[in-house]
């Protein structure tokens, strides 16, 4: 049913749909909505639940951790800062192969301390072994969460994965979402029966040592079951279309008017509902411009991309976050799809915008646009302002 | 596509005035998408919220530089921000403010509604949460949103003594502008 939702509660109602059988989560800004809206749900009774209150980000993905191993459904959240105070679980989780879903509403990385919007936390963590989806609006990152815990769950698969959504643009942003009635939801996402779980009456261990002659065949597992993955989820898309009546190509990338473009731009999350205005204006123009929009970030869509691209003269990356004395992060990986090929894009530039909440405007885009020249460009920030750039030494 | 720019200081309920507004576009079968920033995030600090609304559904999430429509909460914040700034050459602004406001000179297609929303409230509320007030006013001057569909939502978002006094505060604010038109 269509509703109008602010996009924090959109994806509580999702998840209460799941019905995960463990919550923890320490609030932070922006992700700080769509805990609490767990939490009441769950203090009403109106989601049979245990919400674990913690002490911090770390207690929160190991409480998780642990649900999750005991062989239920669980769901956490957080951001930025919180992120990375989880970190070592985080990376922990992947490793133990345990099927958890968790919202990261990307927020700027500190210090300087800033509570608005860019992707450097998520992409800070893009080789710890979980999924990374990026939902461009809140129908998206509603949808991206039922099929995070299918692909999570699915016993070829059994890894975790966090679904990305821009903080305060999507997380408290309020618009038009068709939520999915439950007995789809139930229809889609059947409930979770562990491949092995923490049970007294059958012990096990889990997430023991791996000495020098098993620990690389763990991460090979990973990196394997990643590659297949991008086949299922093509599957699983076609499936939750039909389920739900949508129309989701493979989840790995979106090609907006790309076909015969000149100059694409690559992008990811909201931003790209920005550039489609862009595109579509100079479309009516007569510019052959367009957008590929990357959904998945991790597994990279290597091949989609190439083949999206290879006969675009001039192409522009634009990341909202960095690698600080490297190129930028999303830009490396799409230059690297064309590294040794025949085919390919002239000219690969890589811009950075829209860091620790700078809007990115339909001029921003124009901009990037203009710059795209035959030149290739690296490192070449948008929106910047020269007067606060003047060096200042004291004596 | 209409556009509205909503200046308040953060606690001022801002959010919420642009929650209503988008809930009453959705009922009417529009794509509001209705979003904040915040300054400085602590109380009295100024903020925005906006409000952008389609026949489809809005992709573009960059902030409002050229309202066709802003609501002004707290008038104070005339002094020091233009909170007239880009706004469209037939633009329309309400203020929450007094009789006497002092105004910038504006275009000449441009109007201003300064509403006493404050007094309406307190009157209605008991507190002074112009609000519910500015959006009736909005609604007359703009013609953007029926009083009825308003009233509806007002209904739905809020519960005994409040949904009662903010329903007269959104009937008084909507007849203070048409008398005012007239």
């Amino acid at each position: 049913m269509k509703e109008f939702l602010e996009g924090s509660h959109a994806i509580a109602e999702i998840i209460k749909s799941c019905q995960p059988g463990v919550i923890s989560a320490y609030p932070i800004t922006p992700q700080t909505h769509i805990v609490e809206d767990l939490a009441q749900m769950v203090s009403s009774g109106e989601l049979k639940s245990q919400f674990v209150n913690v002490e911090s980000e770390h207690s929160a993905a190991s409480v998780v951790l642990g649900g999750s191993a005991t062989g239920v459904r669980v769901y956490t959240a957080t951001s930025s800062q919180g992120l990375f105070l989880m970190q070592e679980v985080v990376f922990n989780i992947a490793g133990m192969r345990l099927p958890i879903v968790m919202t990261c509403a990307n927020r700027a990385i500190s210090a300087p301390i800033n509570i608005w919007n860019d992707q450097q936390d998520s992409i800070s963590l893009r080789d710890s072994g979980w999924f990374q989806i990026y939902a461009e609006d809140n129908q998206e990152a509603v949808d991206f969460h039922l099929i995070a815990y299918r692909l999570a769950e699915d016993k070829r698969v059994m890894l975790p994965v966090m679904v990305c959504m821009d903080g305060f643009i999507l997380t408290h942003g309020m618009e038009t979402v068709d939520m999915p009635e439950q007995d789809k939801v139930n229809k889609f996402l059947p409930a979770y029966k562990p491949l092995y779980k923490l049970d007294t009456a059958d012990p096990i261990s889990m997430g023991l040592l791996a000495d020098p002659d098993y620990y690389m065949e763990t991460r090979f597992a990973i990196q394997e079951t990643m590659r297949e993955s991008i086949g299922y989820l093509f599957d699983i898309s076609k499936e939750f279309n039909n389920v739900f009546g949508r129309d989701y190509k493979d989840l790995l990338v979106e090609e907006y008017q790309v076909e015969d473009a000149e100059k694409v731009i690559v992008a990811m999350g909201s931003v790209c509902g920005t550039i489609k205005e862009v595109v579509d204006e100079q479309r009516a123009k007569g510019k052959k411009v367009g957008l590929l929009r990357i959904i998945s970030y991790r597994p990279f869509p290597y091949a989609r991309i190439y083949e999206a691209l290879k006969d675009v003269p001039k192409v522009a990356v634009l990341d909202k976050s960095v690698s600080l004395g490297a190129y930028a992060p999303v830009a490396v990986e799409v230059k690297s799809a064309f590294f040794g090929k025949k085919k390919g894009p002239k000219v690969i530039s890589s811009f950075v915008g829209g860091l620790g909440g700078r809007d990115i405007t339909m001029e921003t885009i124009h901009e990037v646009f203009r710059r795209l020249g035959a030149k290739e460009v690296n490192f070449d920030f948008v929106d910047l302002k020269p007067e606060l750039l003047k060096e200042e030494y004291g004596e | 596509m209409k556009e509205i720019r909503i200046h308040a200081r953060a606690g001022q309920g801002a959010i919420t005035t642009a929650a209503l507004l988008g809930f009453s576009y959705f009922n009417e079968g529009r794509y509001p998408y209705a979003f904040p920033n915040f300054g400085a995030a602590r109380m009295g600090a100024p903020m925005n919220a906006f409000v952008r609304v389609d026949s489809d559904p809005v992709r573009l999430r960059s902030q409002i530089y050229e309202p066709d429509y802003v609501i002004i909460v707290d008038s104070t914040l005339l002094r020091g921000y233009n909170c007239f700034s880009g706004l469209k050459e037939d633009g329309v602004a309400i203020i929450n403010g007094k009789e006497d406001l002092e105004l910038p000179k504006l275009k000449a297609k441009q109007s201003v509604f300064v509403v006493p929303a404050n007094e309406i409230a307190l009157r209605n509320i008991g507190r002074p949460l112009g609000n519910t007030a500015l959006i009736g006013a909005f609604a007359a001057a703009t013609g953007e949103l029926k009083l009825d569909n308003l009233i509806e939502v007002v209904k739905k978002r809020f519960s005994g003594k409040a949904q009662e006094g903010n329903i007269k505060a959104v009937q008084e604010g909507f007849e203070f502008v048409k008398k005012g038109i007239k």
